[in-house]
This record gives C-alpha cells, sequence and structure tokens, in this order.
C-alpha cells in the first residue's frame, strides 16, 4: 500500500510538475502559462546557448527539454531541430537537414519562422520550405514530408511562417499563399494526409488557434473553424481577418483579429458577434487575454489594455518597439522582447500599466519567448537565452 | 540446448546487426514517395540503420545516390546521428569518406555530407581538400574553395601585390556559383580595372521576341490560352488590350538578364506578355531552366509546359525556380508568358523576369554560334 501511495504520489507531482509550452503562444495559443510557478519578480540570465542559424520560430518546452529550429547557409537551405537541456543548456541532440522546397524569404524572415509543436511525445517542426519533420523527443526521425515537393506551387516568395498546432491525433498545417494555397490535417504517427483543405488563394502568415478542441484557421476572408480530425467546417466567420497578428482564444470566446479585435462567440454551424473596437489594432504581434483583460500591441509598440468583456479601453503604454514576436504572460506579468532585443516585464495591473524590470540581450530578437517551470526562453539569430 | 545462430551472437557479446546487409532499410527510405507514402515502413527502416556502426557511413551515404530529396533527407539524418557517434568514439571512416568525396559519381548531396563529415572529424584535411573542390560538380561544394580564394587576393591585396589579387579573383570567379560570392569578386576585379562579363558568367538569355499587351483583366489572363500559345508567327498582329499586340525584338543590356516588358510595351497593368528565344544546343543534353520572375509565369521548351506560376509580387532573385529540362541537340525553343496584374504599388511596376540555361551546378550552358 505504501508502494503504490508513493507512485501515486509521484505521478501527482510529476503532473504538477510538467510545465509545458508546446507551440506557437504555448497552452492552447493562448499565450498565457497555466503553470501554477510563475517566474520570479526579478529575471536574471540563467544560461545562454549558441545557435548556428536564423530563426523567427519561437523555443517550445517538454518536460525538460528546450527545442529550437534554425536555418542556415548561404541559401538557408540547412534545417536545423535542435533539443536542449532546460536546466543548464546544454545540447541533447541536433538534426540538421536539407530543405525540399523553397527557401526565398523577405531578408527580415528566414526559412526557420514557424514555431514547432509538440503533443508530448513528438515534436514536429515545419519551416517556411514547407519541410516538416516529426521526431520523438530522443531525436529519432519519426516521419518526414516535403510540402512543396508534394505541391509545387506552394510557397510564398516572402516566405510563411504559419505554426502548426496538434489536437487530438492530428497536427494540423498551413500553407497558405497566393497560389497553391492549403491546410492539412495529417496523422501524427505516420505524417500522412486525414484531410487537405483548399484555402484563399492569398498570403498569410497566421497561425491557427485553438478554439474548444476545433481549430480555428484565420486568413484574409475571416476565421474557419474545422474539426481537426475531419476537417470539416464547424463554424465559419466571414468577415475579414488580418494575416498577420492571429487570434486568441480565452475561455469560450475567440477574440479575432478583424477591423481591429472583433469578440466573437463560435457556436456549431454560427458565430456570434458580441463586441468590435477598430481602435484595438495589433500591429505584428498577437494579442493575449489575462484575467479579464485584453492585450494589443499596435504598430507604435504601444500596449493597449482594453476589457475583454466589451474591448473598453483601460490605459495605454508605450514600449521600446518595434515588436515582430508577440507578447506572453505568466502570473501577473506580461513579457515581450523588442526587435532590438529588450525584454520588458510588463505589471499590467499598474494603473497605468509599468515596465518593471529591462534586460538588454544586446541581439536582434523577432520572436515571442516561451514561458515553462518559471523561467521564460527567448532566441535570436545566434542563441537561446533561459531567463529565470 | 542447440544454439542458434543469433544465440550464438548474443553469447558471443556481438552486435547482431553489426555486419547486417544495410541494402533493404536505405532500400526502405529511398522507396518514400510524395504525401507520406512510405513513412511507416521508411520509420522503421531508419531505426534499424542508426544502429549500424561507423564503417558504414559510406554504405549509408551511397544510399542517397539518384534517391529522392525526402529519401536524402531520411538518409542524411540517419548519417548524422551515426556520426554523432563515430565522432564520440573517435572512429570516423575518414579515408574511406574522402574516397567517398573524391568519387564524384556519388551525389552532390551525399557528397557534401561527406565532406561535412571529414570537416567535423579532421579540419585541418578538409582544408588541405578544399582547393580541390573549386570546380567541382557540386556548387555547395565550391563554395569553400572560392571564399579561401576570395580571401587569398584580399591578402594579395593587403600587400599591395595587384597581380596576384587578380589572380586569386579570377580563379575564385571561374569556380564560383553563388550569386553572392559573384557579386563580390566582379566588384573586385571592376575595382582594379579587370573587365566582368557578367551575362556570360551566368549564361542569361538576352535577346528575345517579345508581344504584349493582351489582357489579365482580374487575372484571368493567366489560364487564357492566347495565340503565341498556339505557335509563333513573328510577323502576325493580335488584337490586345487596347490596341494591338505585335512582336518587336529586344535585346536586354542588364547585367542581370532582365527582360523587361515595361520597356518596349510602357507601364501597363493587368497584361499578358510574351517573350520567345531559340537556345541552340551542341548536344541532347539534361539541363535545368532557371527563372527569376516577380509576376505571374509560364515557361514551356520546344511546345512543353515546364511549369507555371500564380504569384505576384513578393520577390524576384537569381535562380528563384530551377525547372529540369532535357534539350535536344539544335534548336530549342523557350518561350515565356510573363503576367502583370492590377497592383498600383510603386513595388508592383516591375513586368519582367530573368532567365538561364545551365546545368545542375549553375554552370552556364554555352549555345552553339
Amino acid at each position: 500500500m505504501k508502494t503504490i501511495s508513493i507512485c501515486i504520489l509521484m505521478c501527482l507531482t510529476a503532473g504538477l510538475a510538467k510545465a509545458d509550452w508546446l507551440q506557437f503562444r504555448g497552452p492552447n495559443a493562448t499565450a498565457v502559462s497555466t503553470d501554477a510557478k510563475a517566474p520570479a519578480e526579478e529575471l536574471k540570465i540563467a544560461w545562454t546557448a549558441d545557435l548556428p542559424g536564423r530563426g523567427l520560430s519561437a523555443p517550445i518546452v517538454v518536460g525538460d527539454k528546450v527545442f529550437v529550429t534554425c536555418s542556415s547557409g548561404p541559401g538557408q537551405e540547412t534545417l536545423h531541430v535542435f533539443c536542449f537541456n532546460a536546466k543548464d543548456g546544454s545540447k541533447r541532440w541536433e538534426r540538421a537537414m536539407r530543405a525540399t522546397g523553397r527557401t526565398m524569404s523577405h531578408n527580415k524572415t528566414c526559412v526557420a519562422a514557424n514555431t514547432p509543436c509538440s503533443d508530448g511525445d513528438r515534436v514536429f517542426a515545419l519551416f517556411s520550405s514547407n519541410d516538416l519533420f516529426a521526431f520523438d523527443l530522443d531525436g529519432n526521425l519519426l516521419w518526414l514530408r516535403g510540402l512543396t515537393f508534394d505541391y509545387p506551387n506552394a510557397s510564398n516568395s516572402l516566405g510563411m511562417s504559419q505554426s502548426p498546432v496538434v489536437i487530438d491525433g492530428t497536427l494540423v498545417v498551413q500553407s497558405e499563399n497566393d497560389s497553391e494555397s492549403f491546410a492539412a490535417g495529417l496523422d501524427v504517427a505516420t505524417g500522412r494526409n486525414k484531410w487537405k483543405l483548399e484555402r484563399p488563394k492569398a498570403a498569410n502568415w497566421t497561425s491557427a488557434t485553438l478554439w474548444k478542441g476545433v481549430a480555428a484557421l484565420q486568413s484574409s476572408k475571416g476565421i474557419l473553424g474545422v474539426d481537426p480530425a475531419t476537417g470539416k467546417t464547424v463554424w465559419n466567420y466571414e468577415d475579414g481577418a488580418s494575416t498577420i497578428p492571429s487570434s486568441v482564444v480565452h475561455g469560450d470566446l475567440l477574440y479575432a483579429v478583424s477591423k481591429g479585435i472583433t469578440a466573437l462567440s463560435p457556436e456549431k454551424g454560427s458565430v456570434t458577434q458580441l463586441w468590435r473596437n477598430e481602435k484595438l489594432n495589433p500591429g505584428t504581434a498577437s494579442p493575449l487575454v489575462l484575467g479579464d483583460h485584453l492585450y494589443v500591441v499596435n504598430g507604435a509598440g504601444v500596449l493597449i489594455k482594453a476589457s475583454a468583456k466589451n474591448g473598453d479601453e483601460a490605459w495605454k503604454l508605450r514600449l521600446k518597439g518595434p515588436f515582430s514576436g508577440s507578447p506572453v504572460a505568466a502570473g501577473k506579468r506580461i513579457y515581450i522582447v523588442s526587435e532590438r532585443g529588450s525584454f520588458q516585464s510588463i505589471d499590467p495591473e499598474a494603473p497605468e500599466g509599468k515596465v518593471v524590470q529591462e534586460i538588454d540581450l544586446k541581439e536582434t530578437v523577432l520572436t515571442t519567448p516561451a514561458i515553462s517551470d518559471g523561467a521564460i526562453y527567448v532566441r535570436s539569430d545566434a542563441k537561446l537565452w533561459k531567463l529565470q | 540446448m542447440k544454439l542458434t545462430p543469433a544465440l550464438l551472437f548474443a553469447v558471443a557479446g556481438l552486435p547482431l546487426f553489426a555486419a547486417e546487409d544495410l541494402s533493404k532499410p536505405i532500400e526502405a527510405l529511398r522507396a518514400v514517395k510524395k504525401e507520406g507514402d512510405g513513412n511507416e515502413a521508411a520509420g522503421k527502416a531508419w531505426q534499424q540503420i542508426v544502429k549500424a556502426d561507423a564503417q558504414s557511413l559510406p554504405e549509408v551515404l551511397k544510399g542517397m545516390n539518384g534517391a529522392n530529396p525526402l529519401a536524402e533527407n531520411w538518409l542524411r539524418a540517419a548519417v548524422g546521428v551515426i556520426a554523432d557517434d563515430a565522432l564520440k568514439a573517435k572512429k570516423m571512416p575518414v579515408d574511406s569518406l574522402v574516397a567517398f568525396l573524391k568519387d564524384t559519381a556519388n551525389s552532390p548531396g551525399a557528397r557534401v555530407v561527406a565532406f561535412d563529415l571529414i570537416h567535423r572529424a579532421d579540419a585541418k584535411l578538409a582544408e588541405d581538400l578544399t582547393p580541390t573542390l573549386l570546380n567541382d560538380v557540386s556548387s555547395d561544394l565550391r563554395r569553400h574553395p572560392v571564399a579561401k580564394l576570395i580571401e587569398a587576393g584580399d591578402a594579395a591585396m593587403e600587400k599591395k601585390d595587384k597581380e596576384a589579387a587578380i589572380v586569386a579573383y579570377q580563379k575564385g570567379l571561374g569556380g564560383a556559383r553563388d550569386e553572392d560570392q559573384i557579386k563580390t569578386l566582379a566588384k573586385k576585379l571592376r575595382d582594379l580595372g579587370q573587365t566582368v562579363d557578367l551575362p556570360s558568367h551566368f549564361g542569361f538569355l538576352m535577346s528575345w521576341k517579345m508581344i504584349a499587351p493582351f489582357s489579365n483583366a482580374d487575372r484571368s489572363g493567366f489560364d487564357t490560352v492566347y495565340p503565341p500559345e498556339n505557335g509563333l508567327k513573328f510577323d502576325a498582329s493580335y488584337e490586345g488590350k487596347g490596341k494591338d499586340a505585335k512582336w518587336v525584338d529586344f535585346t536586354s543590356k542588364d547585367e542581370y538578364g532582365k527582360i523587361d516588358f515595361n520597356k518596349p510595351f510602357g507601364m501597363e497593368k493587368s497584361v499578358v506578355g510574351y517573350a520567345a528565344t531559340d537556345f541552340l544546343s551542341t548536344e541532347d543534353r539534361a539541363a535545368e531552366i532557371r527563372i527569376g520572375c516577380k509576376n505571374g509565369w509560364k515557361v514551356w521548351l520546344n511546345g512543353e509546359l515546364l511549369f507555371a506560376r500564380d504569384e505576384y509580387h513578393r520577390g524576384a532573385k537569381l535562380d528563384q525556380y530551377k525547372l529540369p529540362c532535357q534539350l535536344k541537340k539544335g534548336k530549342n525553343t523557350i518561350l515565356v508568358k510573363c503576367c502583370q496584374n492590377e497592383q498600383t504599388e510603386q513595388w508592383t511596376v516591375e513586368w519582367e523576369f530573368q532567365l538561364r540555361v545551365c546545368d545542375a551546378t549553375g554552370t552556364a550552358i554555352v549555345a552553339a554560334k
């Protein structure tokens, strides 16, 4: 009996300690940590690891492992997937592959632009070249796809960045562009298509969000909710949406980046608009909801706090921008890193909002942090930092 | 108890698969196809291959010969795992990797991996091998020796040895296939008073017959079959968008070979143009037509559509699209359809393409005279 109790205790402890950040913007793509352990008030650089190539992809964290992708080489044809020890930043493994799709992109972005995702057992690394690799956590290659090899006009000469999500055994990938534009649901075990949908023929850099088990696919046309198992439409919002910042889910509501922010209540077969505030205009960064408030970083680098219930603006706080990455939050803090490498910790409960800590990372940072187990992970084109 | 061969291996403490023939698992990786076909078998085979010892590296690399790019990546990943272990154990089979590298019958991709492994195991040896790769069939392998020649030329310039610098830069340019290195070397040579013929180096096709404007209203012209697609009659004229469409001769003066429809036809919007030229090949041979274009485009070779792309104004660069093709001895007719859309922003003015004929390394194929 004592042995069983210890086992149960160990399992519970393991469950509590698990603080995974499995995809772009973490749990449910909300950008808000669900970990009971929030980062410390005063953060310091715990360790730094060197990276051999560029990347706008965010790190993800599975247990004690941090995964990061990079692209290197004169044409960015070499695609790297790294696994680091969260504890000390030592490298556990690296896999270097070769792009089979097009690697051309705008100079500001790169081929390692899509954030990888994980179902806790596997890591799925998608690149702008449409190369997709599935590894187990120990670096064993499980399967791969070359989505431009499969669909030769699926590419964007400016680069692509749509991050995949994984839901109940289906990996949802998007390759939405001006030409052969599609989304697909892939079997996580084999990489084979479960379904494939034609998507609007228009460049799109947004990533899917997760609404109550539904994959919400955003495009210039609106947001399509699909059943991840079948690709069938669950609901469809057709009033247009941004093609850069992604929408966010909080509770039962979807805060769409559409004509500013439009709060939506999707249901099976229909979508009800609750409110719209056209002045809440995200720049490149995607919004987040923390508690009862929505936070938007506009194109001028101003953080705007607004009521999640009605969209009413509470305050504006000028941050040190500009920003390409999105804010994330844990506990009572919002974190964001500017393109110039200024990591900023924000107290959103201060009367007008307040930046309570800045760390100069001294590198260009174009990506979104990850949060796990009281630590924040940030990457540049050359480094991965753990802040704790 | 009867001892089976398997038990004998186990008793002797030998790895059961040490001497196993890897041909079947390698074949499983080579069998992967589009849309994940073959992934399940490949995943199992991959696990088997990565257990092989370091001496198997050349065999696994050889598996990349003639493999499709997906299979190459399966094999590349397996090589990486075996090589990591070999490096830790200091058992990298450097001699056999050098032999593999030197055998140009092996695929360029596999030889690049072999060179990387040699470099990781013995950086000095890799540096010693570098000059031998200047004119390699792999454009990737040429990059490092070209970089070394740029360094050598720069070092000569610091010593004010202009002649030595010119020799190094010219040698580098002869081997260079990457645009950034070619641009660097061309500038250095021109700064030293040397003539550099970039169109010839790249193999841009500079002289074309062009016709426009046909309508691309609502971008429908991309799929509309206009008369030039049914046959080239250079003395014909057709009803075009707002005016007759007639063939004109055009020779580019741009050293990156841009064929600019705006020059003969004016800055039109929502229009389609065609450009045709003949390329005289000295032999039947495999080749690549490489095009850079930020408009919608289609390319035909001898009446066969090679590729079509309906993306507008997302950017263009040298060798943006590589179209494998087969040249026939004698005249080969290349037809390009170039579609301009309706956008009016300043950055959507371009209605142009650049096109060259080269081999798989990017080396220009010289046309017969």
